[in-house]
Protein backbone atom coordinates (compact mmCIF):
# COMPACT_ATOMS: atom_id res chain seq x y z
CA UNK A 1 0.00 0.00 0.00
CA UNK A 2 1.04 3.58 -0.63
CA UNK A 3 -0.01 6.45 1.65
CA UNK A 4 -0.96 9.82 0.14
CA UNK A 5 -2.14 12.87 2.03
CA UNK A 6 -5.17 14.85 0.90
CA UNK A 7 -6.05 17.91 3.04
CA UNK A 8 -4.29 16.37 6.01
CA UNK A 9 -6.03 13.00 5.66
CA UNK A 10 -4.13 9.77 5.09
CA UNK A 11 -5.39 7.82 2.08
CA UNK A 12 -4.16 4.27 1.44
CA UNK A 13 -4.05 3.07 -2.17
CA UNK A 14 -2.73 -0.22 -3.62
CA UNK A 15 0.86 -0.05 -4.85
CA UNK A 16 0.97 -1.11 -8.49
CA UNK A 17 4.49 0.15 -9.09
CA UNK A 18 5.82 -3.43 -9.14
CA UNK A 19 3.83 -4.04 -12.33
CA UNK A 20 6.00 -1.57 -14.19
CA UNK A 21 9.31 -2.72 -12.75
CA UNK A 22 11.49 -4.81 -15.03
CA UNK A 23 11.82 -8.36 -13.78
CA UNK A 24 15.43 -8.54 -14.96
CA UNK A 25 17.81 -5.62 -15.22
CA UNK A 26 21.33 -6.14 -16.56
CA UNK A 27 23.75 -3.19 -16.56
CA UNK A 28 27.26 -3.06 -18.00
CA UNK A 29 27.79 -6.82 -17.82
CA UNK A 30 31.28 -7.90 -18.77
CA UNK A 31 33.01 -11.29 -18.65
CA UNK A 32 36.55 -11.92 -19.80
CA UNK A 33 38.30 -15.31 -20.08
CA UNK A 34 42.01 -14.66 -20.46
CA UNK A 35 42.35 -12.78 -23.76
CA UNK A 36 38.78 -13.48 -24.83
CA UNK A 37 35.96 -11.10 -24.00
CA UNK A 38 32.86 -13.29 -23.87
CA UNK A 39 30.44 -10.54 -22.79
CA UNK A 40 31.40 -6.96 -23.45
CA UNK A 41 29.50 -4.48 -21.30
CA UNK A 42 25.94 -5.37 -22.27
CA UNK A 43 22.83 -3.83 -20.70
CA UNK A 44 19.23 -4.87 -21.19
CA UNK A 45 15.95 -5.46 -19.38
CA UNK A 46 13.20 -8.05 -19.39
CA UNK A 47 9.77 -6.78 -18.35
CA UNK A 48 6.86 -8.65 -16.83
CA UNK A 49 4.75 -10.67 -19.29
CA UNK A 50 7.44 -10.33 -21.91
CA UNK A 51 9.43 -12.96 -23.81
CA UNK A 52 12.78 -11.60 -24.91
CA UNK A 53 14.85 -13.52 -27.45
CA UNK A 54 18.62 -13.53 -26.96
CA UNK A 55 19.98 -14.31 -30.40
CA UNK A 56 23.40 -14.67 -31.87
CA UNK A 57 25.84 -17.09 -33.47
CA UNK A 58 27.63 -19.79 -31.48
CA UNK A 59 30.13 -18.18 -29.13
CA UNK A 60 28.34 -14.83 -29.15
CA UNK A 61 28.00 -14.82 -25.35
CA UNK A 62 24.39 -15.97 -24.90
CA UNK A 63 25.06 -18.92 -22.60
CA UNK A 64 27.69 -16.92 -20.69
CA UNK A 65 25.07 -14.22 -20.07
CA UNK A 66 22.53 -16.81 -18.88
CA UNK A 67 25.08 -18.49 -16.60
CA UNK A 68 25.91 -15.14 -15.00
CA UNK A 69 22.21 -14.40 -14.41
CA UNK A 70 21.84 -17.86 -12.84
CA UNK A 71 24.66 -17.08 -10.40
CA UNK A 72 26.96 -19.91 -11.58
CA UNK A 73 29.44 -17.58 -13.25
CA UNK A 74 30.93 -14.42 -11.79
CA UNK A 75 31.26 -11.43 -14.12
CA UNK A 76 34.25 -9.07 -14.20
CA UNK A 77 31.90 -6.09 -14.07
CA UNK A 78 28.23 -5.20 -14.12
CA UNK A 79 25.06 -5.32 -12.06
CA UNK A 80 22.10 -7.66 -12.25
CA UNK A 81 18.82 -7.37 -10.41
CA UNK A 82 16.02 -9.92 -10.49
CA UNK A 83 12.67 -8.64 -9.30
CA UNK A 84 14.53 -5.71 -7.73
CA UNK A 85 17.02 -7.93 -5.85
CA UNK A 86 20.74 -7.67 -6.56
CA UNK A 87 21.94 -11.19 -7.35
CA UNK A 88 25.39 -10.63 -5.87
CA UNK A 89 24.27 -9.30 -2.47
CA UNK A 90 20.96 -11.26 -2.22
CA UNK A 91 21.86 -14.30 -4.26
CA UNK A 92 19.62 -16.91 -2.64
CA UNK A 93 16.51 -14.70 -2.59
CA UNK A 94 17.07 -13.47 -6.14
CA UNK A 95 17.75 -16.96 -7.53
CA UNK A 96 14.60 -18.26 -5.78
CA UNK A 97 12.64 -16.05 -8.22
CA UNK A 98 14.25 -17.65 -11.28
CA UNK A 99 14.50 -21.03 -12.87
CA UNK A 100 15.96 -22.37 -16.06
CA UNK A 101 15.97 -25.09 -18.63
CA UNK A 102 18.90 -25.69 -20.95
CA UNK A 103 19.32 -28.33 -23.60
CA UNK A 104 22.87 -29.08 -22.42
CA UNK A 105 21.92 -29.60 -18.75
CA UNK A 106 19.66 -32.62 -18.34
CA UNK A 107 18.46 -33.56 -14.87
CA UNK A 108 20.30 -36.47 -13.20
CA UNK A 109 19.53 -39.59 -15.21
CA UNK A 110 19.81 -41.87 -12.16
CA UNK A 111 16.73 -40.39 -10.46
CA UNK A 112 13.14 -40.87 -11.59
CA UNK A 113 11.06 -38.01 -12.97
CA UNK A 114 9.13 -37.63 -9.72
CA UNK A 115 12.29 -37.83 -7.58
CA UNK A 116 14.01 -35.13 -9.64
CA UNK A 117 10.97 -32.86 -9.45
CA UNK A 118 10.71 -33.43 -5.70
CA UNK A 119 14.40 -32.69 -5.08
CA UNK A 120 14.43 -29.49 -7.12
CA UNK A 121 11.02 -28.42 -5.80
CA UNK A 122 12.39 -28.75 -2.28
CA UNK A 123 15.55 -26.79 -3.16
CA UNK A 124 13.28 -23.96 -4.36
CA UNK A 125 11.09 -24.51 -1.25
CA UNK A 126 7.91 -24.72 -3.31
CA UNK A 127 4.70 -24.58 -1.26
CA UNK A 128 2.30 -27.49 -1.64
CA UNK A 129 4.94 -29.27 -3.69
CA UNK A 130 3.11 -32.58 -4.29
CA UNK A 131 0.17 -30.80 -5.92
CA UNK A 132 2.46 -28.59 -7.98
CA UNK A 133 4.34 -31.65 -9.26
CA UNK A 134 1.12 -33.45 -10.18
CA UNK A 135 -0.13 -30.37 -12.04
CA UNK A 136 3.13 -30.10 -14.00
CA UNK A 137 3.18 -33.83 -14.81
CA UNK A 138 -0.25 -33.39 -16.38
CA UNK A 139 0.65 -30.09 -18.05
CA UNK A 140 3.75 -31.54 -19.75
CA UNK A 141 2.16 -34.93 -20.44
CA UNK A 142 4.61 -36.77 -18.17
CA UNK A 143 2.21 -38.85 -16.06
CA UNK A 144 3.23 -42.16 -17.63
CA UNK A 145 6.93 -41.40 -17.06
CA UNK A 146 6.64 -40.36 -13.42
CA UNK A 147 8.48 -43.43 -12.08
CA UNK A 148 10.91 -43.79 -14.99
CA UNK A 149 14.53 -42.80 -14.52
CA UNK A 150 15.27 -39.65 -16.47
CA UNK A 151 18.27 -41.30 -18.12
CA UNK A 152 16.07 -43.74 -20.05
CA UNK A 153 13.77 -41.07 -21.48
CA UNK A 154 14.10 -39.79 -25.03
CA UNK A 155 15.74 -36.39 -25.45
CA UNK A 156 12.34 -34.82 -26.10
CA UNK A 157 10.88 -36.36 -22.93
CA UNK A 158 13.92 -35.20 -20.94
CA UNK A 159 13.40 -31.68 -22.27
CA UNK A 160 9.79 -31.77 -21.07
CA UNK A 161 10.94 -32.91 -17.61
CA UNK A 162 13.48 -30.10 -17.57
CA UNK A 163 10.77 -27.59 -18.52
CA UNK A 164 8.50 -28.98 -15.78
CA UNK A 165 11.37 -28.50 -13.32
CA UNK A 166 11.89 -24.95 -14.58
CA UNK A 167 8.28 -24.05 -13.72
CA UNK A 168 8.15 -25.72 -10.30
CA UNK A 169 8.53 -22.44 -8.41
CA UNK A 170 6.40 -20.32 -10.76
CA UNK A 171 9.52 -18.26 -11.50
CA UNK A 172 9.32 -14.54 -12.05
CA UNK A 173 12.19 -14.90 -14.48
CA UNK A 174 12.43 -17.99 -16.65
CA UNK A 175 15.69 -18.56 -18.53
CA UNK A 176 15.43 -20.91 -21.47
CA UNK A 177 18.58 -21.83 -23.39
CA UNK A 178 17.50 -23.49 -26.66
CA UNK A 179 14.56 -25.23 -24.96
CA UNK A 180 13.17 -26.75 -28.16
CA UNK A 181 16.47 -27.77 -29.77
CA UNK A 182 15.91 -31.50 -29.35
CA UNK A 183 12.15 -31.57 -29.92
CA UNK A 184 10.18 -32.66 -32.97
CA UNK A 185 8.16 -29.84 -34.60
CA UNK A 186 4.85 -30.85 -33.02
CA UNK A 187 6.28 -31.12 -29.49
CA UNK A 188 8.23 -27.90 -29.99
CA UNK A 189 5.01 -26.12 -30.90
CA UNK A 190 3.31 -27.51 -27.76
CA UNK A 191 6.21 -26.25 -25.64
CA UNK A 192 5.97 -22.78 -27.21
CA UNK A 193 2.25 -22.71 -26.44
CA UNK A 194 2.87 -23.66 -22.82
CA UNK A 195 5.54 -21.03 -22.32
CA UNK A 196 3.35 -18.35 -23.84
CA UNK A 197 0.56 -19.44 -21.48
CA UNK A 198 2.99 -19.22 -18.57
CA UNK A 199 3.80 -15.63 -19.50
CA UNK A 200 0.21 -14.64 -20.22
CA UNK A 201 -1.24 -16.09 -17.00
CA UNK A 202 1.45 -15.03 -14.53
CA UNK A 203 3.53 -11.94 -13.93
CA UNK A 204 6.88 -13.35 -14.99
CA UNK A 205 9.18 -12.70 -17.92
CA UNK A 206 11.24 -15.03 -20.09
CA UNK A 207 14.71 -14.75 -21.59
CA UNK A 208 14.88 -17.24 -24.47
CA UNK A 209 17.77 -18.26 -26.67
CA UNK A 210 17.16 -20.14 -29.89
CA UNK A 211 18.64 -20.65 -33.32
CA UNK A 212 15.18 -21.25 -34.79
CA UNK A 213 14.25 -17.84 -36.20
CA UNK A 214 10.72 -18.96 -37.09
CA UNK A 215 10.20 -19.86 -33.44
CA UNK A 216 11.69 -16.59 -32.21
CA UNK A 217 9.43 -14.56 -34.49
CA UNK A 218 6.40 -16.49 -33.25
CA UNK A 219 7.19 -16.33 -29.54
CA UNK A 220 9.28 -13.28 -28.70
CA UNK A 221 7.94 -9.76 -28.36
CA UNK A 222 11.47 -8.35 -28.48
CA UNK A 223 14.87 -9.67 -29.55
CA UNK A 224 18.47 -8.78 -28.73
CA UNK A 225 21.12 -9.67 -31.29
CA UNK A 226 24.37 -10.54 -29.60
CA UNK A 227 27.67 -10.87 -31.44
CA UNK A 228 31.18 -11.00 -30.00
CA UNK A 229 29.70 -10.25 -26.59
CA UNK A 230 27.94 -7.04 -27.62
CA UNK A 231 24.30 -6.27 -28.30
CA UNK A 232 24.24 -5.09 -31.91
CA UNK A 233 20.50 -4.80 -32.49
CA UNK A 234 17.34 -4.73 -30.43
CA UNK A 235 13.71 -4.61 -31.47
CA UNK A 236 10.53 -6.32 -32.52
CA UNK A 237 11.37 -9.54 -34.41
CA UNK A 238 8.57 -8.86 -36.89
CA UNK A 239 9.71 -5.39 -37.89
CA UNK A 240 13.45 -5.55 -37.23
CA UNK A 241 14.41 -7.32 -40.50
CA UNK A 242 12.64 -4.65 -42.61
CA UNK A 243 14.31 -1.86 -40.64
CA UNK A 244 17.69 -3.26 -41.70
CA UNK A 245 16.83 -4.06 -45.32
CA UNK A 246 16.35 -7.79 -44.80
CA UNK A 247 13.34 -9.92 -45.68
CA UNK A 248 13.40 -12.35 -42.77
CA UNK A 249 14.78 -12.65 -39.28
CA UNK A 250 16.99 -15.49 -40.50
CA UNK A 251 18.55 -13.24 -43.15
CA UNK A 252 19.16 -10.64 -40.50
CA UNK A 253 20.69 -13.27 -38.20
CA UNK A 254 23.10 -14.39 -40.93
CA UNK A 255 24.01 -10.79 -41.65
CA UNK A 256 24.71 -10.08 -37.98
CA UNK A 257 26.77 -13.25 -37.69
CA UNK A 258 28.88 -12.66 -40.78
CA UNK A 259 28.81 -8.91 -41.44
CA UNK A 260 29.08 -7.39 -38.02
CA UNK A 261 30.80 -4.21 -39.13
CA UNK A 262 28.30 -3.48 -41.91
CA UNK A 263 25.41 -3.70 -39.50
CA UNK A 264 27.19 -1.70 -36.83
CA UNK A 265 27.61 1.06 -39.38
CA UNK A 266 23.99 0.95 -40.58
CA UNK B 1 20.79 -21.78 6.46
CA UNK B 2 17.74 -23.88 5.70
CA UNK B 3 17.55 -27.35 7.27
CA UNK B 4 14.86 -28.17 4.72
CA UNK B 5 17.32 -27.67 1.86
CA UNK B 6 20.10 -29.46 3.79
CA UNK B 7 17.84 -32.48 4.22
CA UNK B 8 17.00 -32.32 0.50
CA UNK B 9 20.67 -33.02 -0.28
CA UNK B 10 20.42 -36.04 2.05
CA UNK B 11 17.12 -37.11 0.48
CA UNK B 12 18.72 -37.17 -2.97
CA UNK B 13 21.39 -39.55 -1.67
CA UNK B 14 18.76 -41.73 0.01
CA UNK B 15 16.86 -41.99 -3.29
CA UNK B 16 20.06 -43.05 -5.01
CA UNK B 17 21.03 -45.62 -2.36
CA UNK B 18 17.51 -47.00 -2.03
CA UNK B 19 17.24 -47.71 -5.71
CA UNK B 20 20.69 -49.16 -6.27
CA UNK B 21 22.21 -52.37 -4.91
CA UNK B 22 25.62 -51.25 -6.18
CA UNK B 23 25.44 -48.22 -3.89
CA UNK B 24 24.04 -50.11 -0.89
CA UNK B 25 26.53 -52.99 -1.04
CA UNK B 26 29.74 -50.95 -0.48
CA UNK B 27 28.25 -49.35 2.65
CA UNK B 28 29.11 -52.53 4.54
CA UNK B 29 30.86 -55.02 2.24
CA UNK B 30 34.51 -53.90 2.47
CA UNK B 31 34.38 -53.22 6.15
CA UNK B 32 32.72 -56.59 6.74
CA UNK B 33 35.57 -58.25 4.84
CA UNK B 34 38.06 -56.26 6.95
CA UNK B 35 36.39 -57.39 10.16
CA UNK B 36 36.48 -61.05 9.13
CA UNK B 37 40.09 -60.87 7.92
CA UNK B 38 41.42 -59.07 10.99
CA UNK B 39 39.14 -61.06 13.28
CA UNK B 40 40.71 -64.36 12.22
CA UNK B 41 44.20 -62.85 12.26
CA UNK B 42 43.77 -61.72 15.87
CA UNK B 43 42.40 -65.14 16.80
CA UNK B 44 45.45 -66.75 15.27
CA UNK B 45 47.82 -64.31 17.01
CA UNK B 46 46.10 -65.01 20.34
CA UNK B 47 46.71 -68.73 19.84
CA UNK B 48 50.44 -68.43 19.05
CA UNK B 49 51.46 -65.48 21.24
CA UNK B 50 52.20 -65.65 24.92
CA UNK B 51 49.16 -65.88 27.15
CA UNK B 52 47.92 -62.73 28.80
CA UNK B 53 47.85 -60.34 25.85
CA UNK B 54 44.59 -60.10 23.95
CA UNK B 55 45.06 -59.00 20.32
CA UNK B 56 41.34 -58.57 19.71
CA UNK B 57 40.85 -55.15 21.31
CA UNK B 58 44.33 -54.00 20.20
CA UNK B 59 44.15 -54.93 16.54
CA UNK B 60 40.52 -55.64 15.64
CA UNK B 61 39.33 -52.65 17.67
CA UNK B 62 41.88 -50.40 15.95
CA UNK B 63 40.93 -51.65 12.50
CA UNK B 64 37.25 -51.11 13.30
CA UNK B 65 37.90 -47.51 14.35
CA UNK B 66 40.07 -46.89 11.29
CA UNK B 67 37.40 -48.30 8.97
CA UNK B 68 34.86 -46.04 10.67
CA UNK B 69 37.11 -43.06 9.88
CA UNK B 70 37.41 -44.18 6.25
CA UNK B 71 33.63 -44.59 5.93
CA UNK B 72 33.07 -41.08 7.29
CA UNK B 73 35.48 -39.55 4.79
CA UNK B 74 34.12 -41.54 1.87
CA UNK B 75 30.56 -40.78 2.95
CA UNK B 76 31.24 -37.11 2.20
CA UNK B 77 33.22 -37.64 -1.00
CA UNK B 78 30.88 -40.23 -2.53
CA UNK B 79 27.87 -37.97 -1.91
CA UNK B 80 29.82 -35.21 -3.68
CA UNK B 81 30.90 -37.54 -6.51
CA UNK B 82 27.24 -38.32 -7.24
CA UNK B 83 26.92 -34.72 -8.48
CA UNK B 84 30.18 -35.09 -10.40
CA UNK B 85 29.11 -38.33 -12.08
CA UNK B 86 25.67 -37.02 -13.04
CA UNK B 87 27.05 -33.61 -14.18
CA UNK B 88 24.63 -31.95 -11.84
CA UNK B 89 26.58 -28.89 -10.70
CA UNK B 90 24.86 -26.41 -12.99
CA UNK B 91 21.41 -27.68 -11.98
CA UNK B 92 22.15 -27.72 -8.28
CA UNK B 93 24.18 -24.50 -7.93
CA UNK B 94 21.66 -22.51 -9.99
CA UNK B 95 19.10 -23.03 -7.20
CA UNK B 96 18.80 -20.95 -3.98
CA UNK B 97 20.93 -23.60 -2.20
CA UNK B 98 23.77 -22.04 -0.21
CA UNK B 99 27.22 -23.60 -0.33
CA UNK B 100 27.10 -24.07 3.46
CA UNK B 101 23.81 -25.97 3.07
CA UNK B 102 25.31 -28.15 0.35
CA UNK B 103 28.35 -29.08 2.46
CA UNK B 104 26.13 -29.67 5.52
CA UNK B 105 24.01 -32.01 3.41
CA UNK B 106 27.10 -33.98 2.40
CA UNK B 107 28.15 -34.27 6.07
CA UNK B 108 24.69 -35.39 7.20
CA UNK B 109 24.64 -37.99 4.42
CA UNK B 110 28.01 -39.26 5.60
CA UNK B 111 26.77 -39.60 9.19
CA UNK B 112 23.84 -41.73 8.09
CA UNK B 113 25.77 -43.98 5.71
CA UNK B 114 28.64 -44.41 8.20
CA UNK B 115 26.24 -45.46 10.95
CA UNK B 116 25.18 -48.39 8.75
CA UNK B 117 28.82 -49.41 8.37
CA UNK B 118 29.53 -48.97 12.07
CA UNK B 119 26.54 -51.13 13.00
CA UNK B 120 27.64 -53.93 10.65
CA UNK B 121 31.22 -53.80 12.00
CA UNK B 122 30.03 -53.92 15.60
CA UNK B 123 27.79 -56.90 14.93
CA UNK B 124 30.58 -58.90 13.25
CA UNK B 125 33.29 -57.91 15.72
CA UNK B 126 31.23 -58.60 18.83
CA UNK B 127 29.23 -61.63 17.66
CA UNK B 128 32.02 -63.55 15.94
CA UNK B 129 35.25 -62.34 17.52
CA UNK B 130 34.21 -61.33 21.07
CA UNK B 131 35.33 -57.72 20.71
CA UNK B 132 33.71 -55.80 23.54
CA UNK B 133 33.67 -52.02 23.55
CA UNK B 134 33.35 -52.19 27.31
CA UNK B 135 37.14 -52.70 27.29
CA UNK B 136 37.57 -49.09 26.18
CA UNK B 137 34.90 -47.76 28.57
CA UNK B 138 33.53 -44.28 27.94
CA UNK B 139 36.70 -43.35 26.07
CA UNK B 140 35.20 -44.89 22.98
CA UNK B 141 33.00 -41.79 22.67
CA UNK B 142 35.85 -39.26 22.28
CA UNK B 143 37.70 -41.78 20.08
CA UNK B 144 34.76 -41.96 17.66
CA UNK B 145 34.19 -38.21 17.86
CA UNK B 146 37.78 -37.32 16.93
CA UNK B 147 37.81 -39.80 14.04
CA UNK B 148 34.43 -38.54 12.89
CA UNK B 149 35.56 -34.89 12.88
CA UNK B 150 38.82 -35.66 11.07
CA UNK B 151 37.00 -37.87 8.53
CA UNK B 152 34.62 -34.99 7.79
CA UNK B 153 37.50 -32.56 7.30
CA UNK B 154 39.30 -34.89 4.87
CA UNK B 155 36.04 -35.56 3.02
CA UNK B 156 35.46 -31.84 2.49
CA UNK B 157 39.10 -31.33 1.49
CA UNK B 158 38.93 -34.22 -1.01
CA UNK B 159 35.71 -32.88 -2.51
CA UNK B 160 37.31 -29.46 -2.94
CA UNK B 161 40.28 -31.04 -4.71
CA UNK B 162 37.99 -32.85 -7.17
CA UNK B 163 36.01 -29.67 -7.72
CA UNK B 164 39.24 -27.90 -8.61
CA UNK B 165 41.00 -30.63 -10.61
CA UNK B 166 38.05 -32.22 -12.40
CA UNK B 167 36.23 -35.57 -12.42
CA UNK B 168 39.30 -37.71 -13.23
CA UNK B 169 41.04 -36.56 -10.05
CA UNK B 170 38.72 -38.62 -7.86
CA UNK B 171 41.44 -41.30 -7.94
CA UNK B 172 43.60 -39.02 -5.81
CA UNK B 173 40.95 -39.15 -3.11
CA UNK B 174 40.34 -42.88 -2.62
CA UNK B 175 43.85 -43.69 -1.27
CA UNK B 176 44.01 -40.78 1.21
CA UNK B 177 43.23 -42.98 4.29
CA UNK B 178 45.90 -45.46 3.16
CA UNK B 179 48.47 -42.65 2.84
CA UNK B 180 47.68 -41.41 6.35
CA UNK B 181 47.52 -44.78 8.14
CA UNK B 182 51.29 -45.34 8.53
CA UNK B 183 51.62 -41.96 10.28
CA UNK B 184 48.79 -42.32 12.78
CA UNK B 185 49.89 -45.69 14.19
CA UNK B 186 46.73 -47.68 13.67
CA UNK B 187 48.51 -50.96 14.36
CA UNK B 188 51.69 -49.89 16.18
CA UNK B 189 52.86 -47.17 18.61
CA UNK B 190 54.17 -44.08 16.86
CA UNK B 191 57.40 -44.44 18.86
CA UNK B 192 58.17 -47.16 16.29
CA UNK B 193 58.38 -44.49 13.58
CA UNK B 194 61.44 -42.40 12.68
CA UNK B 195 61.49 -38.86 14.04
CA UNK B 196 60.38 -37.14 10.82
CA UNK B 197 57.32 -39.40 10.61
CA UNK B 198 56.53 -38.79 14.27
CA UNK B 199 56.53 -35.03 13.60
CA UNK B 200 53.77 -35.56 11.03
CA UNK B 201 51.93 -37.96 13.35
CA UNK B 202 51.64 -35.26 15.99
CA UNK B 203 49.51 -33.01 13.78
CA UNK B 204 47.15 -35.82 12.78
CA UNK B 205 44.25 -36.22 15.26
CA UNK B 206 43.79 -40.02 14.81
CA UNK B 207 47.30 -40.54 16.24
CA UNK B 208 45.99 -39.60 19.71
CA UNK B 209 43.04 -41.96 19.36
CA UNK B 210 45.17 -45.00 18.57
CA UNK B 211 47.78 -44.12 21.21
CA UNK B 212 44.92 -43.79 23.70
CA UNK B 213 43.44 -47.10 22.63
CA UNK B 214 46.73 -48.90 23.21
CA UNK B 215 47.16 -47.16 26.58
CA UNK B 216 43.80 -48.54 27.76
CA UNK B 217 44.72 -52.07 26.68
CA UNK B 218 48.03 -51.82 28.54
CA UNK B 219 46.19 -50.59 31.63
CA UNK B 220 47.73 -47.11 31.45
CA UNK B 221 45.77 -43.85 31.81
CA UNK B 222 44.62 -42.07 28.66
CA UNK B 223 45.69 -38.46 28.35
CA UNK B 224 42.43 -36.50 28.21
CA UNK B 225 44.44 -33.37 27.44
CA UNK B 226 45.95 -35.00 24.34
CA UNK B 227 42.53 -36.20 23.22
CA UNK B 228 41.32 -32.63 23.69
CA UNK B 229 44.19 -31.45 21.48
CA UNK B 230 43.15 -34.03 18.89
CA UNK B 231 39.53 -32.80 18.95
CA UNK B 232 40.63 -29.16 18.64
CA UNK B 233 42.97 -30.07 15.76
CA UNK B 234 40.13 -31.92 14.02
CA UNK B 235 37.77 -28.94 14.41
CA UNK B 236 40.47 -26.62 13.04
CA UNK B 237 40.92 -28.96 10.05
CA UNK B 238 37.16 -28.91 9.39
CA UNK B 239 37.23 -25.12 9.42
CA UNK B 240 40.25 -25.02 7.10
CA UNK B 241 38.79 -27.66 4.77
CA UNK B 242 35.51 -25.74 4.53
CA UNK B 243 37.35 -22.49 3.82
CA UNK B 244 39.33 -24.34 1.14
CA UNK B 245 36.11 -25.69 -0.42
CA UNK B 246 34.51 -22.23 -0.45
CA UNK B 247 37.65 -20.74 -1.99
CA UNK B 248 37.72 -23.39 -4.73
CA UNK B 249 33.98 -22.90 -5.35
CA UNK B 250 34.40 -19.13 -5.68
CA UNK B 251 37.35 -19.60 -7.97
CA UNK B 252 35.21 -22.01 -10.07
CA UNK B 253 32.50 -19.33 -10.27
CA UNK B 254 35.05 -16.88 -11.64
CA UNK B 255 36.69 -19.28 -14.07
CA UNK B 256 33.39 -20.73 -15.32
CA UNK B 257 34.31 -24.24 -14.16
CA UNK B 258 30.95 -24.82 -12.45
CA UNK B 259 29.11 -24.27 -15.71
CA UNK B 260 31.57 -26.33 -17.75
CA UNK B 261 32.70 -28.87 -15.18
CA UNK B 262 32.82 -31.90 -17.46
CA UNK B 263 35.58 -30.16 -19.43
CA UNK B 264 37.79 -30.56 -16.29
CA UNK B 265 39.58 -27.29 -17.08
CA UNK B 266 38.61 -23.96 -18.57
CA UNK B 267 42.04 -23.24 -19.98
Amino acid sequence: MVVIYNRGKEIFIPDFRWLFMSILSVKGLRKVYGDTTAVDGISFKVHRNEIVGLLGPNGAGKTTTINIILGVLEPNAGNITIDGLDIFSHRSKAIARTNFSAVYTPLPGNLTVIQNLRIFGRLYQVDNLSKRIEDLLVYFDLIKFRNKKCGVLSSGEQTRVSLAKSMLNNPQLLLLDEPTASLDPATARDVRVRIREFVAKGSGGVLWTSHNMYEVEEVCSRVLFLSHGKILLEGNPKTLPGEHGKKTLEELFIAVASERLTLEGS
Amino acid sequence: MSFYRIFTIVLRQLYLIRGSFSRMFPLFSWIAVDMVLWGFLTKYLNSVASAGFNFVPALLGAVLLWDFFGRIMQGVTIAFFEDVWSRNFLNIFATPLLISEYVSGLILTSILTSLVGLAVMLVIATAFFNLSFLVYGFMVIPFLLVLFLFGISLGIFGSALVLRLGPASEWFIWPIPAFISPFVGVLYPISTLPDWMQSISKVLPPTYVFEGLRAIIQGKPVSIALLGVAAVLAVVYIFLAYQFFVRIYRSALKSGLIARYSAESVS
